[in-house]
């Protein structure tokens, strides 16, 4: 990396165009670079400014008020947030050890010869739009939900006191439930192509003395290489719930967009980026708007932090990773 | 002994288990994979035609196909790159070239990995915000700049990248030959770095083509073939959203038809962009 620094030193050199060239140039390329940062910042002012009709009329309650009502201009941003945090701790339940599976498939029992491809096919994952994503769970997934999955669950849980509520009601196939597995197949091929690098990271004489003292490939995986490489496995999920909980187009086709509370996930509900992409072009008030706006501003300041928390994670282990190979 | 081989059963078993779930949770990302794209070929193919090409987006019970929306895109994508990626560019090579670990760097640096991640329909937001609203009217324009958002960080981190793989003694035997630095970054460092920022650019597109969410209250959509900037545009991604969710069979079929267009432009843009990028390192 010390080939930047020949750069901050060099001195503009004598030629037919004079200082004054890269004198320009630098002024904008840092120009560009200032414009990188004004744009996040200017995002976050700019939402903010659209939200604040809401925040002022409804105070700290929008946070807390389940009302969603656009003929008497009554909105609270309870149910959106439930939603989105439901379904992208279900993604996350169901994706995190999923994930952990591939990178430990592609890390330690795929052979040398089928590691490539099927990385690359997992990658493929992440590289389909979000609204094919949406049409197929709309379409093909919530149906298969619908007839296989939701009556045997309810049959299941359903009776079980307290826990049974989540599995209570009728099989719709749309829902939370659908929407946050449908998440799920989403982020696992960014979390599991995380994992898999930084497994890759571990270096060989730690692997070969675990594996010469007689450890199994679990328990390499599980005593060594994990506790290695920590701190960029949670910034690899982190990575993937900022995706998860921002994600729009895929939720917005099979959650239902249902602004009435209810505690099963099997019913249809509603997340801050679902309401947004339903209900925004159809928004006739001006508050209507601005609460539409207030949510988007709530989703950019969590996404935020957590997207902040997965690259602190990650740089952690960069810096260490690359001193010790 | 018997103790010792009880607890080495146990850990075998253990090993075994967990291999086992390892295969079986690849064979599942796996067969996500099949049963989406098979469902997109499946029903997309159906629906396919040359219909789709020559007439733009019907009104419910009338024949139509695409085009509007396909030629809507084309321009914003056009637009969008025009946009971004000089700016991306030269952001890019700000970040490699300003020397070292300087702090504001590193922010710029920090900022940028947050937009690539960041939601796209905040994005959408953000441009209504700054572009819709003052201007009182949805616009190809604004839906361009959307796009561009989204493009930008890719841009700014693949230039970043690649120009740091650039040895430095390229750097040092252009200016020890007196070339200034403007003249140096665009005559020996983008050529040698040429590859790696096209492969970026490339990926940047293939994801702007397949982004819905930043266009939903950006560019809307057009019903008609237009080609005024400054107006609402049709756009692919738009119309397969409108007519999936429609009540209309025919409206269905050319969502379909729309997704198994837009899949196979992404996919088959990044899959090449990766090979090209491998056939150039290797």
């Amino acid at each position: 990396m010390n080939s930047e620094a020949v750069l901050a030193g060099a001195a503009p050199a004598k030629s037919g165009v004079g200082p004054w060239g890269d004198h320009l140039f630098r002024f904008l390329l840092a120009a560009a670079a200032l414009m990188v940062l004004l744009l996040l910042g200017g995002a976050g002012l700019a939402i903010f400014w659209g939200g604040l009709p809401a925040f002022v009329h409804f105070g700290p309650g929008f946070l807390a008020s389940l009302a969603w009502d656009p003929v008497r201009h009554d909105f609270g941003a309870l149910v959106p947030i439930y939603g989105t945090f439901m379904t992208s701790a279900i993604a996350m339940v169901t994706a995190v050890p999923v994930s952990f599976g591939i990178a430990l498939f592609l890390t330690e029992v795929a052979p040398a010869w089928l590691r490539a491809p099927i990385g690359a096919a997992i990658e493929l994952l992440a590289g389909i739009p979000s609204i094919i994503y949406g049409m197929w769970g709309l379409f093909v997934f919530a149906p298969f939900m619908a007839d296989h999955v939701e009556p045997w669950l309810t049959a299941l849980f359903g009776p079980l006191p307290l826990f049974g509520v989540l599995f209570d009601g009728p099989p719709l196939g749309i829902g939370m439930l659908t929407a946050g597995l449908i998440l799920g197949i989403m982020v696992v091929p960014f979390i599991s192509s995380v994992m898999r690098d930084v497994f890759r990271l571990v270096p060989q004489a730690l692997r070969e003395s675990a594996l010469g003292l007689g450890a199994t490939r679990w328990e390499l995986v599980w005593l060594v290489v994990l506790p290695h490489t920590r701190s960029a496995v949670m910034g690899g999920i982190f990575l993937g719930l900022g995706r998860a909980l921002g994600e729009t187009m895929a939720v917005t086709f099979v959650l239902g967009n249902a602004h009435d509370f209810s505690p099963s996930l099997l019913m249809p509900s509603t997340s801050i980026a679902a309401a947004i992409a339903n209900e925004f072009t159809e928004a006739d008030s001006d508050m209507y708007r601005a609460s539409l706006i207030a949510l988007g501003f709530l989703l950019f300041a969590i996404t935020f932090v957590v997207l902040a928390l997965a690259k602190l994670l990650l740089a952690r282990l960069g810096g260490s990773g690359e001193g010790r190979r | 002994m018997s103790v010792i081989s009880a607890r080495m059963l146990r850990r075998q078993a253990v090993n075994a288990l967990a291999l086992g779930f390892a295969s079986l949770a690849t064979l599942t990302g796996l067969i996500a994979l099949v049963w989406i794209l098979g469902t997109i070929v499946v029903y997309g193919a159906a629906a396919l035609g040359p219909h789709l090409f020559t007439r733009a987006t019907p009104p419910p019970g009338v024949e139509g196909g695409l085009l509007n929306a396909l030629l809507g895109s084309l321009m914003m994508t056009a637009l969008a790159v025009l946009l971004g990626a000089p700016i991306g560019i030269l952001a890019g090579t700000h970040l490699a070239e300003s020397g070292g670990r300087r702090r504001g760097v590193e922010i710029v640096r920090f900022v940028n990995d947050i937009l690539l991640s960041a939601p796209s329909i905040v994005i959408g937001l953000f441009v209504y915000e700054i572009v819709v609203r003052p201007s009182g009217h949805f616009s190809g324009v604004a839906g361009a700049i959307a796009m561009a958002m989204v493009l930008l960080p890719v841009v700014v981190r693949t230039t970043d990248e690649t120009l740091r793989l650039v040895p430095v003694s390229l750097r040092e035997a252009a200016l020890a030959l007196g070339a200034p630095t403007w003249r140096m970054v665009l005559f020996v460092l983008y050529p040698a770095a040429r590859a790696g920022m096209l492969t970026g650019l490339l990926l940047g597109i293939a994801r702007i083509s397949g982004e819905t969410a930043p266009l939903l209250f950006t560019a809307l959509n057009n019903q008609y073939l237009s080609f005024d900037i400054s107006r609402p545009m049709a756009n692919m991604p738009v119309v397969i959203f409108q007519f999936a969710l429609s009540p209309y069979p025919a409206w269905q079929a050319i969502a379909w038809a729309g997704a198994l267009l837009m899949t196979l432009f992404v996919l088959l843009l990044s899959l090449g962009t990766r090979a090209m990028l491998r056939a150039g390192k290797a």
